[in-house]
């Protein structure tokens, strides 16, 4: 068969087939379009009502940290729990008594600096890890893997136990929580690289080659060739230390639990609420809190959003 | 049972398949063990043949050695000192130094009250001169074990040192008799950055984790063995080594009335693994549908859509989660809603009954992981190859053949590693549990030892209340974070073994 007939040969295929599709579509072609508008239309509909679901919480949130209402004495504000939807009269009132009369200015501090620390210090140790991992093959590196995939089967959170009494004789518990609980939260983050890891796998290791063979040293080519190309891994692994003191409460609440001037946002607000620290009526006050506390970190996900979509799909998908 | 060759395995439906690994993988249990007990055997046998060979090596490189070598079986590092490895000597000597004075100062005090954790009770004496009573300090059983721990691992690296000392001497030794030159400190320092750039780049890491994650561990599991708790606290009352004990009075079946603690330890498994199956299964198919609807072609503003469910993410977890927990209150805006509706007359206690605070936490659960799901499966699903569609569609595949041969297969394998490990986070969902019960009213048939525990806890909130307040029972906390391990640990290996996806990391490169 000269180059030719082939040529002619494969057009008349795909002319054949272009026609049947076009046969085919063409019976069927109002009924299709009118089905398809229908389930659009039903999946617009579904949609419209998930989001409305997953923002109500949010909205009533806002509505009950405006609530200035006063109780049937005429005096005393009712900051607990009312039965009113909306406020009877609105006001800003819960986000000053937050600020004036409870420590949250401090919380907020708190929180505000472990999470810039834990930011920088568990980027650093996961990116050490999860790079020596994925670039260079030493002995024991399968072993040392497994062990740490073995040691997260356990609860991390019996840690504690021992790591409470050494924190608070090193005097770094209660008033002076924030230093222990950056220890907490950074000191074994390298055992958290598997996302970045799966990152690091994908850049090829020619390039390591290349620069070894011109006589670039592991550090160089660390330093010179991986880093720069590593930048969306890089937000993401910051994002996510940032954003994760923001929302512990296990490990803070164990740390600073007899001191007010010692707790982070999570501890401090659900204290507001909770019935065993003899508080519980300040319930539109820990609604502002949570207006207050989201509103910055709703800010900086939005910035940064689309890396924590590519850390989340990239990390999942590679394991 | 007999294995299947490829052909037949192809001609099997997808359900026939997973069937087939499934009974495949139980019918190589006793072959497993057996695999075990030979792996666990010749792991020993490697073990002693090493140990000894490395005891011969010893002593030949002691009798083959010079002066040199010999002193360094005493001193360490003084052969490396006398062949111009300064830098390496004087550190193998500090630290045989520092290891002396540590044994004699207190390493070895640790040691002798290891075995039995303290014997001298804190006791009140009386003062004459004074005319009080005074509090003499006696032993911490705490501190000993943990002290008694250290000191253990401080003489295994010591031991390790001291090998690689003589190991040093003797090559040091060889290559000198060649006539070869020894690695100077300065090459030791380049290699650092090079061919042992693994081990600066670790040592940080590795560091931490050994200190606040290991050792903590190592001291969780001893605890496991001892009477350790808020009474038995380890100064005021010394606490001992106890054996099974508590491993025992977690499993062993006491009558099935209630208030044992191993019928409430059997109940909270069983809630935990409940909870843990349709918290991951839940949020994983409806998570699907979702990505579904919103990447179907012709939806417009995907962008948006996508975007409002994931900024419910960027809330940190404690807020909504208190917040929506409220909404379900007596007072809550729920049930204010429907009576200002009229659908109610009176109002309803969602958390009073223990059925209905499970349920309503398990839909809760799907409000929180739904946004996550959704992210994840719509990378997955940006992946699949666009002309698999194509050809399906001129084969005339209508949108459900699509979706059940194309979409749903291809979802399933690349998440299979996904779904084991979110199944094992949600055992552990603290945060989750911990938040949104909070009003639930304890369970009085689980009450043990005067500690209460709610219809909705899981091991692992069991355990953060079993490790706070006056009644903290810490022998009995460590024991159930063994057995979450446990749990943890077989349910990794199961699925670890099913999986199709069992892929070489080697391959995304």
């Amino acid at each position: 068969m000269s180059i030719e007939e082939m040529k002619t040969n494969s057009r008349v295929r795909k002319l054949v087939k272009e026609t049947e599709r076009a046969n085919r579509t063409k019976g069927r072609h109002m009924s299709l379009s009118k089905q398809r508008r229908l389930s659009n239309t039903v999946i617009y509909i579904i949609l419209t009502i998930l989001v409305i679901v997953w923002l109500i919480p949010f909205f009533f949130l806002l509505l009950d940290s405006l609530k200035c209402d006063v109780a049937a004495d005429g005096v005393t504000r009712v900051t607990w729990q009312s039965d009113n939807i909306f406020p009877r009269k609105w006001g800003f009132d819960n986000y000053v008594d937050l600020f004036t009369r409870t420590s949250f200015f401090r919380w907020f501090t708190n929180t505000t600096i472990v999470g810039l620390a834990t930011a920088v210090l568990q980027t650093g140790m996961v990116l050490l890890m999860s790079y020596t991992l994925s670039r260079l093959r030493f002995r024991g590196r399968k072993f040392l893997m497994n062990f740490m995939l073995i040691l997260g089967m356990f609860p991390g959170f019996l840690s504690m136990i021992l790591l409470y009494k050494l924190l608070s004789d090193w005097g770094m518990t209660q008033q002076n929580s924030i230093v222990g609980l950056i220890l907490v939260y950074c000191a074994s983050s390298g055992m958290g690289y598997y996302i970045s890891k799966g990152f690091f796998d994908t850049i090829p290791r020619s390039l390591d080659e290349a620069a070894r063979i011109d006589g670039a040293t592991r550090a160089q080519v660390f330093g010179k060739i991986i880093l720069p190309l590593s930048k969306p891994i890089l937000i993401y692994t910051i994002l996510t230390a940032f954003m994760a003191p923001w929302g512990d409460f296990m490990f803070a609440s164990y740390i600073a639990h007899s001191t007010d001037i010692g707790k982070n946002v999570a501890v401090g607000l659900r204290d507001l609420i909770s019935t065993s620290s003899g508080m519980a009526d300040h319930y539109t006050w820990f609604c502002a809190g949570g207006v207050i506390v989201a509103i910055p970190i709703t800010i900086l996900f939005m910035l940064l959003q689309r890396y924590y979509v590519e850390g989340v799909t990239g990390g999942a998908v590679k394991g | 049972m007999r294995t299947l060759t490829d052909l037949e395995y192809l001609k099997l439906t997808r359900f026939q398949r997973l069937g087939y690994s499934v009974l495949r993988f139980f019918y190589s249990i006793p072959g497993r063990f057996v695999k075990l007990g030979k792996g666990i055997w010749n792991g020993i046998r490697k073990c002693g043949l090493g140990i000894a060979g490395e005891c011969r090596d010893i002593v030949q490189t002691f009798v083959r050695g010079d002066w040199k070598t010999r002193v360094s079986y005493l001193v360490m590092g003084f052969g490396s000192i006398a062949r111009g490895q300064i830098l390496r000597g004087l550190l193998f000597l500090l630290f045989e130094g520092v290891f002396i004075f540590y044994m004699i100062a207190s390493g070895a005090k640790w040691l002798s009250l290891f075995g039995t954790l303290g014997t001298v009770e804190q006791g009140r004496v009386y003062d004459e001169v004074k005319d009080v009573y005074v509090t003499v300090e006696g032993d911490n059983s705490f501190k000993i074990l943990l002290y008694g721990i250290l000191t253990i691992i401080f003489c295994i690296a010591f031991i390790y040192t001291w090998r690689l000392n003589v190991k040093q001497n003797k090559i040091g030794q060889e290559l000198q008799e060649q006539g070869k030159r020894l690695k100077s400190a300065k090459d030791d320092l380049r290699s650092l950055v090079d061919e042992e750039f693994h081990k600066t780049l670790l040592a940080l890491p590795l560091t931490g984790i050994l200190i606040f994650t290991v050792l903590p561990i190592l001291f969780m599991i001893l605890v496991a063995f001892t009477s350790y708790d808020g009474v038995n606290n380890g100064y005021s009352k010394l606490f001992t080594w106890i054996g099974l004990d508590n491993f025992n009075a977690l499993i062993t079946l006491a009558d099935s009335s209630g208030n044992s603690l191993s019928y409430t330890f059997g109940e909270v498994l069983t809630w935990t693994l409940i909870w843990a199956f349709f918290a991951t299964f839940t949020n994983y198919f409806l998570g699907m549908l979702v990505a579904l609807a919103i990447n179907k072609k012709g939806i417009r503003f995907k962008k948006m859509w996508r975007g409002i469910l994931v900024l419910t993410m960027a809330v940190p977890q404690f807020i909504s989660l208190l917040y929506i927990s409220h909404m379900f209150d007596k007072t809550g805006v729920v049930n204010n809603v429907l009576m200002n509706l009229g659908w109610i007359t009176t109002r309803i206690d969602f958390w009073a009954n223990g059925d209905t605070a499970r349920l309503l936490v398990i839909l809760i659960n799907v409000w929180v992981g739904i946004p996550y799901l959704m992210l994840i499966i719509t990378g997955v699903l940006m992946n699949i190859p666009q002309d698999l569609y194509e050809s399906a569609r001129i084969d005339g595949a209508n949108a459900f053949q699509q979706y059940q041969k194309i979409t749903l297969p291809y979802v399933l394998f690349v998440t299979g590693p996904y779904l084991l490990t979110s199944f094992t986070g949600n055992i552990n969902n603290f945060n989750v549990i911990y938040l949104l019960t909070g009003s639930v009213k304890a369970n009085p048939t689980l009450t043990v030892n005067g500690q209460f525990v709610k219809s909705t806890d899981l091991l692992i909130t069991w355990l953060f209340n079993l490790t706070t307040g006056a009644t903290a029972n810490y022998k009995l906390a460590c024991t159930i974070g063994i057995f979450i391990f446990i749990v943890i640990a077989i349910i990794s290996l199961i699925v670890y073994n099913i999986l199709p996806s069992n892929k070489n990391e080697e391959d995304f490169s």
